[in-house]
């Protein structure tokens, strides 16, 4: 979790992003953040995103990113 | 003669008026209503006593907001879209330069707008004005008057001094590039175009007029959607859309993570992008999901009126090689002119010039800069005739089709935006405590580096930006340093900085 928080406040410093939970639905991440967040997470991961998983739920909240990745990890 | 844009809303009004013209999925509006609603909106602004004056227009991105750019223009006025996506800094920026007697707004944005400075006009919400009975006899009589060369938008771009260009477009030009483009893409009656662009910035052209024009439809795509790729591509299939003209970066969100296995556009056939290169890796994704569909690559500067140039993709490209900007539509020419203003000789670099009647008007109440770019012909000494020096470097390859190079300067396209990193230094520079700042541009990453020497964090300079700077100018990257790196004649050492960020990776 510690490295996630990091690479989202690296793209936002400004974004408290252990409270936030609509970073989608209000625009927060935009498609760009989207992009360069998903590179970060699969080199620092290991995991890789595809289309199916970018959707709302699991971009939303730090937290249900984190799970995500946790997710595709066991896979 | 057609010499006024508004000439193909009366005509299709005519033919088609229960037609949905405009829409965003939920709620759209059919010809008949964009044209009873343009015709209240000018008879408002004559009543008001407002004629051949910029009118502000700052509303949600909406069917709403079509109506109010095109009741401007049959008011015999300009419209000048902003958008609460810029920052206030920068709306107000643009207000001092076009003086607009008028801002017309809506419920999301009137607040915002009361927030600036009072002599900047005075506001109004739409939703009142639009109730104005339109009055037929002075609509025909401001219709009458116009003629082709006054302007109908200003639309801003970014400026390297810190203050943004306002380019000012006139119907004539807009009709010749609607004309031309319409042809080249083949639009027309069946057209569905999803709309991307935002409507601040003239991309947005490609598909407002030839909807009037056609009796086409638009669908304004929520931009949420494009942070969400399945859903957006399901999206274009549940309106039956089949015309794009996508940013690259809008399209490569779409192919870079599979997408394309779990649905595929159903209808599309008509796939434009521009604005910068297209991978061809990602290229090749499209091609295979689409085998039918036409892929024309566009490009063209602000101040030529939309787009310039097109290359209609048919052969196949090597990975790293670059999509042609190809050649100009017709009734304009490119000029490869090198610094002594002759020609650019076969295989040879110049900088692209733009020549016909597509120039826009120049800079908003700006002679200085509009006379650095909008130059006479030097290949003509004749008579009076102008060309647009667009800055961009361009050579024609051994098929004879234009490439683009480089950039003469600091400007980058960056996710599709056109962008001064001047403009992002000198608003970093006026921040309190920043003693030096430079900018460089990571087209690989896709991010903008900003380099800093000063007393404030990352943290707090992000957020001091954030009034000042388009969000799509945000340095994607801050790096406080102790010392900026110099030439030997005193000036920032970019290179130099470029060769400290790739060692860092």
């Amino acid at each position: 979790m510690e490295d996630l928080l990091e690479i989202l406040s690296d793209l936002h410093p400004e974004v408290d992003f252990e409270v936030e939970e609509h970073l989608i639905d209000d625009g927060i991440l935009d498609s760009l953040d989207i992009v360069n967040l998903i590179s970060e997470i699969s080199e620092v991961f290991d995991v890789s995103i595809t289309a199916k998983d970018i959707v709302p739920e699991n971009f939303n909240s730090a937290k249900a990113l984190y799970s995500l990745i946790q997710d595709l990890d066991e896979e | 003669m057609r010499n006024h844009v508004l000439n193909y809303l009366h005509r299709i009004v005519e033919q088609k008026p229960d037609k949905t013209a405009f829409s965003d999925g939920e709620r759209g509006l059919t010809f008949r209503e964009v044209h009873e609603r343009s015709g209240s909106i000018g008879t408002f602004l004559h009543e008001s006593g407002i004629y051949k004056k910029p009118v502000v227009v700052f509303m949600r991105k909406s069917p709403e907001e079509v109506t109010a750019f095109f009741g401007v223009i049959a008011g015999g006025c300009f419209y000048v879209p902003i958008d609460e996506e810029m920052p206030s800094g920068r709306i107000q920026l643009i207000l001092d330069n076009v003086k607009s007697p008028l801002i017309i707004c809506d419920e999301s944005t009137a607040e915002t707008a009361r927030t600036f400075r009072a002599e900047n006009g005075r506001i109004v919400l739409y939703d009142q004005i639009v109730k104005t009975p339109a009055d037929q006899a002075a609509l025909d009589g401001i219709y009458r008057r116009a003629i082709d060369t006054d302007p109908i938008y200003i639309v801003f771009t970014s400026g390297s001094t810190g203050i943004p260009k306002g380019v000012a477009a006139c119907h004539r030009s807009v009709i010749d590039y609607i004309e031309q483009l319409s042809e080249t893409l083949g639009f027309n009656e069946g057209t569905v175009f999803g709309n991307q662009t935002p409507l601040y910035f003239d991309a947005c052209l490609k598909e407002l007029y030839p909807t009037l024009k056609f009796g086409a439809t638009t669908y304004l795509i929520p931009r949420n959607l494009f942070s969400i790729p399945t859903a957006l591509v399901e999206y274009l299939n549940a309106h039956r859309i089949n015309t794009i003209c996508w940013v690259v970066s809008a399209l490569t969100m779409i192919s870079a993570f599979g997408t394309f296995e779990l649905v595929k556009p159903k209808y599309l056939h008509t796939v434009a992008f521009g604005s910068e290169v297209f991978p061809i890796k990602q290229f090749r994704l499209w091609r295979q999901a689409l085998p039918e569909a036409v892929f024309t690559n566009l490009y063209g500067p602000t101040e030529g009126t939309g787009m310039c140039c097109y290359y209609r993709v048919e052969r196949e490209f090597q990975d790293g090689e670059a999509i042609p900007v190809g050649r100009p539509f017709p009734n304009r020419e490119i000029l490869l002119l090198t610094p002594e203003g002759r020609l650019a000789q076969e295989g040879q670099e110049g900088e692209i010039c733009i020549r016909g009647t597509s120039l826009t008007l120049g800079y908003y109440n700006d002679p200085v800069r509009t006379g650095e770019v909008f130059v006479q012909n030097p290949l003509n000494t004749a008579y009076p005739e102008l060309i647009y020096k667009t800055g961009d470097i361009g050579r024609y390859n051994e098929a004879g089709e234009l490439v683009f190079v480089s950039r003469k300067d600091y400007q980058i396209k960056h996710m599709g935006h056109r962008i001064e990193l001047g403009e992002v230094e000198v608003n970093v520079g006026m921040l309190a405590g920043i003693h030096m700042t430079a900018c460089i541009y990571d087209a690989k990453r896709v991010k903008i580096v900003l380099y800093y020497v000063g007393d404030i964090t990352e943290k707090d300079l992000t957020e001091a930006l954030k009034g000042r700077l388009p969000r799509y100018m945000l340095p994607n990257k801050l790096i406080r340093l102790e010392q900026l790196p110099f030439t030997a004649n005193g000036k920032i050492d970019r290179v130099a900085l470029k060769n400290m960020y790739e060692k860092k990776g």
